[in-house]
């Protein structure tokens, strides 16, 4: 698992070009939020919490579809899975590098966000959690599915709407304790929010890793 | 007999349905606070129910045919599936309907709400896949992974209205009902459940059809080219 976890970091390091794309593309979708709702200051920042993981997600899927790009050329794909190892170290391999990618991205965007929509925190190391919590619960499912939709015709079409119902509680909850973050927590809910996304990456971590053997299987 | 089963279901859920509903709306008296409106909750609840049943029966589908490999299974799971879209779009639209003059909107935020909504884009996502993967096979393991994936959203839509205290009341049961609503209730319950099973026979058999035409023109392709 940590030769497949080598492999997806040294790819991802080698098209740094990429990432520096998805990155201007998540900045951009950022930028359109607020044109979606006008120069209203403090809506902005009401909703910027939102925003930032609706940014997020949108480049998600650029960057989880991508992922798999490299094993479907030459059917390289087939030879993994003819190493003697688990198909499921080649999948929690994957979706760590993915996660890694989009906790980066998420960790890159938020200045962004604090520029544009003026929501800005002292409670850094907080945000920082929650964003690896919930690239986390992005990244299994999402791994999943890439692998899945990378195989087909319609790639582009299928991952989102296969991806965007089911990470919906993630979210939410990312949502949620991101805003308490930023304007303020006085009732202590932050805590049940993030409980749930932990558990939300529980069961996905586990369940996906589970069923990729089977995904991939010929 | 066997061929004739999904009929004399779809005609005893259609019977049921329609003698529960006759009592559901002139027999049954009025409810005091919501009067009339209330009389929704007689298709509402049990559609409720066997929305539940069909998404449980497509994920017991899909353990099952991850398990067995078996293509019959496959079939089922497609067919209770899609009959799951059809009880649940139904469940969203009795539902606005009721809403709208209770609670004044057509649509609430509501965990329950949300996730019903959420399974059913869910559904209809495994459904677009199947559509665009060809091989039977893979198809029929993809589809089974994806919807045990999104069969875990739903606990989180049962138990979302004790998890999450919310606008949406407590789920009716018989016991929660004065006996004069819950005898349509219970009526409509099993006519819904008649009509579903008989749907989801009469879907598995279109579907294990077309997945014997998928299988079988290959090889009369094969044969044709071979006798040339």
């Amino acid at each position: 698992m940590l030769a497949a976890l080598r492999k997806e970091l040294l790819l991802q390091w080698r098209s740094r070009g990429q990432m520096m794309a998805v990155f201007v593309f998540g900045a951009t979708s950022l930028l359109l939020f607020s044109f979606g709702i006008g120069p209203d200051a403090s809506a902005l920042r009401t909703y910027s919490a939102g925003f930032l993981w609706l940014g997020l997600l949108l480049s998600s899927t650029l960057t989880l579809a991508e992922s798999f790009h490299a094993e479907m050329e030459n059917r390289a794909l087939e030879g993994l899975l003819l190493l003697p190892s688990d198909a499921r170290a080649l999948y929690y391999g994957k979706a760590i590098a993915n996660w890694l990618q989009l906790a980066l991205l998420g960790i890159a965007l938020v200045p962004v966000m604090v520029i544009l929509y003026d929501a800005g925190t002292t409670k850094v190391l907080q945000l920082i959690g929650i964003i690896l919590l919930g690239t986390a619960g992005l990244s299994a499912p999402g791994t999943l599915y890439a692998g899945m939709t990378a195989q087909i015709k319609a790639k582009q079409m299928l991952l989102p709407l296969l991806l965007f119902p089911l990470i919906v509680p993630a979210l939410l909850a990312s949502v949620k304790a991101t805003s308490l973050v930023i304007l303020g927590d006085p009732m202590g809910q932050s805590k049940a929010w993030i409980t749930l996304l932990a558990a939300f990456d529980l069961i996905y971590w586990s369940l996906c890793g589970l069923l990729f053997g089977r995904v991939v299987e010929e | 007999m066997k061929a004739k089963l999904p009929w004399i279901f779809l005609a005893l859920g259609t019977l049921l349905l329609v003698g529960g509903s006759y009592m559901g709306l002139f027999v049954a008296p009025a409810e005091r606070y919501m009067g009339d409106v209330q009389r929704i909750m007689y298709v509402h609840v049990p559609t409720a129910w066997n929305w539940m049943l069909a998404v449980l029966f497509a994920f017991g589908c899909a353990i099952a045919f991850l398990f067995t490999n078996n293509l019959k299974w496959d079939s089922r799971m497609e067919a209770g599936i899609e009959v799951g879209v059809l009880l649940g779009f139904l469940l969203c639209c009795q539902g606005a309907i009721w809403a709208k003059p209770t609670w004044g909107v057509w649509w609430d935020w509501d965990p329950r709400l949300t996730s019903v909504a959420v399974l059913l884009v869910a559904s209809l996502g495994i459904l677009a896949l199947r559509g665009f993967v060809d091989e039977p096979p893979r198809r029929a393991v993809w589809s089974a992974v994806a919807t045990i994936i999104a069969s875990v959203d739903l606990p989180i839509v049962y138990f979302s209205v004790k998890w999450w205290n919310s606008l949406h009341q407590p789920q009716s049961t018989p016991e929660t009902v004065a006996s004069a609503f819950h005898v349509p209730l219970r009526v409509n319950a099993f006519g819904v459940l008649f009509l579903m099973i008989g749907f989801i026979m009469l879907r598995t058999r279109v579907a294990a059809l077309r997945l014997k035409r998928e299988v079988d023109v290959p090889q009369m392709h094969q044969e044709a080219g071979e006798l040339a």
